[in-house]
């Protein structure tokens, strides 16, 4: 029961939090913006990890790099 | 232009790029938490209740730096894992470790007490909203380590051994790489440069406030507690300067030589304060290194070693292998060319461990191998073609480190000056021209805190891991034309992002001149 309690305090201390934001509503705004931007169009179409994508396991990537660093 | 320009090149002008925007909020957010802990305990001893609003006012300007710079960082993790995928997989754990902790450790941190900073005023008691303030101005501190041990380490890197079969350098001393030296001068540096910005930062904005004659209490009481952590941070950071330029001259003497624009070193060398760099001259030739110059005589010596009297290499020394010890003696190591001999070496050995590999010779894997080891702290120099490669860009780091200096050198003087008109001449406060000085000064204090990096970052090149790796060989195998897309892309997104901080920013001081900062509840 207390930690059920002591648990929607902490809702209730953001919710609360959330509602009564003046300057806060656009800041928010910004950063959901800017992270919409940077994990869905950035990450996803313009930045991936070249290794992760390219080979299916560590020592296939351990051994193109040793290709790219000794060629 | 593309053509003009290489992938290097590219992938370098990205990555400075977004570094140096993601530098423009991280030091103001060092600060400022620090600046708005002391304006609250002040709020929290005296129980006045107007330290409360001027508490309010500036943490709700923390507020919007914060939200304007929060995850700009993670770009540079992008750009790790696309441009710099060869670099990425070498570092190992080594860069994965401090930067899954600052993650960890941000997040929760700055989750927990940023809300309860703002969210928590009425509804938690005065000293747990306190010691939530002091916990964010410690976690963003504590943020910015990590970041600076992994920057360090590649500017020194210590406490790991290189694993030839997983092509990764492997951490096997977390301390070593922890408490490096370099990583310790510089988290003190940049975090105290932190101070001075955000203090610089208060100091004009009260300045603006004193100039429109709007809150006029409130802006002298900011200025002056600005102008106390200003002052001591100003200090702080010469102080940790000092430190890092003794850590320079032991581990990347090349980038103090750059700095200073010396090739032909001496003992009780002086320290060019003023000069125009000859931007012709190359290593081994016969020009003069200045086109002029004012001198502090044995400046340098005493900067680089503490001693007047000892020997500073120049470039042309270091190129024929004569440095400094850690006890300051001049030694005679290996010449630039013997080790770009040794590196091509290790680059044989490790070409043949993975050849032996592919075999299954452990014989030979284990000769190549011990080849590997021994000459692997030359191991960058294999990919360069003569000697003059290692020397960075001599005027760019020679200008940026005089102008770092000498702004610095205002900003200190600026400070005591404001802490003796706010003391013992009150009535100059109330000058226009000092208000306009505080206001032109916050370009400056930012103008000083990215030339710091650029002495960092530009004068360690071309290693982006001092001595193993080079710039040109860290890069992935992409086309210059698609970096040259994302570059643009950055650079529209985040002018955008800053207009819009600073737009946010003007509207609410603006909105707050209309009414009284002291009385916010």
């Amino acid at each position: 029961m207390k930690i059920k309690d002591s648990a929607y305090k902490v809702w209730r201390f953001y919710v609360d939090g959330f509602r009564g934001m003046t300057v806060g509503r656009s800041l928010w705004l910004l950063i959901l913006a800017k992270l919409a931007i940077f994990f869905l169009i950035l990450k996803l179409f313009f930045f991936p990890n070249l290794l992760e994508r390219d080979y299916d396991n560590d020592a296939d990537r351990a051994r193109a790099v040793r290709e790219n660093l000794t060629r | 232009m593309n053509d003009l320009m290489s992938v290097v090149d590219w992938s370098r002008a990205q990555f400075a790029l977004t570094a140096m925007y993601h530098w423009l909020f991280v030091p103001l957010t060092i600060g400022l938490s620090l600046i708005v802990a002391i304006m609250e305990t002040i709020y929290v001893r005296t129980g006045d209740a107007k330290w409360k609003g001027i508490t309010k006012f500036w943490m709700t300007l923390f507020g919007i730096n914060f939200a304007c710079g929060v995850a700009t960082g993670i770009i540079l993790e992008f750009e790790f894992g696309t441009n710099w995928s060869n670099y990425s997989w070498f570092v190992g754990d080594i860069f994965g470790a401090p930067l899954a902790i600052e993650g960890i450790l941000a997040f929760f941190m700055e989750a927990t007490f940023v809300a309860v900073m703002f969210f928590g005023w009425k509804k938690v008691s005065k000293g747990f909203h306190l010691a939530s303030t002091w916990l964010t101005a410690l976690g963003v501190s504590l943020s910015a380590l990590w970041i600076l041990i992994a920057n360090a380490w590649m500017q020194n890197p210590v406490g790991m051994r290189f694993d030839p079969s997983q092509m990764r350098n492997v951490m096997d001393n977390f301390w070593e790489v922890a408490f490096n030296s370099v990583a310790m001068n510089k988290f003190f540096h940049a975090v105290t440069s932190g101070w001075v910005l955000a203090a610089v930062f208060v100091v004009g904005v009260s300045s603006w406030l004193l100039w429109r004659k709007s809150n006029v209490e409130a802006a002298k009481k900011s200025m002056k507690v600005a102008s106390w952590v200003g002052l001591a941070g100003a200090v702080l950071v010469a102080w940790t300067g000092d430190g890092s330029a003794v850590e320079v001259a032991r581990v990347q003497p090349m980038k103090l030589a750059a700095m200073e624009g010396l090739y032909n070193g001496a003992k009780g060398q002086s320290l060019v304060a003023l000069g125009v760099v000859n931007a012709d001259k190359r290593p081994g030739d016969t020009q003069p290194e200045m086109h002029f110059s004012i001198d502090i005589p044995y400046g340098l010596s005493i900067l680089a070693t503490h001693d007047p009297n000892a020997f500073v290499p120049g470039i042309n020394d270091l190129i024929d292998g004569i440095e400094i010890n850690a006890a300051g003696d001049t030694v005679n190591t290996v010449s630039y060319a013997e080790r770009i001999a040794l590196g091509k070496k290790a680059q044989d050995a490790l070409r043949a461990y993975g050849v032996a590999e592919k075999a299954g010779d452990t014989e030979a894997m284990a000769a190549a191998q011990a080849d590997i080891d021994a000459n692997f702290k030359y191991f960058g120099y294999g990919y360069l073609s003569s000697p003059e490669d290692a020397v960075p860009n001599v005027p760019l780091t020679f200008y940026s480190f005089r102008i770092m200096v000498m702004t610095g050198g205002y900003l200190l003087l600026l400070f005591i000056v404001l802490l003796f008109v706010s003391y013992r001449k009150t009535s100059v406060l109330e000058k226009g021209w000092l208000h306009w000085v505080g206001i032109l000064s916050i370009p400056v204090v930012w103008i000083c805190s990215q030339s710091g990096w650029i002495v960092a970052e530009a004068g360690r090149q071309p290693w982006v891991i001092q001595d193993l790796l080079p710039t040109g060989a860290a890069i992935s195998d992409i086309p210059a034309g698609s970096v040259a897309t994302t570059f643009w892309i950055f650079a529209v997104l985040f002018t955008l992002l800053l207009f819009a901080e600073i737009s946010i920013m003007i509207r609410f001081i603006s909105k707050s001149t209309g009414s009284d900062i002291e009385s916010a509840k």
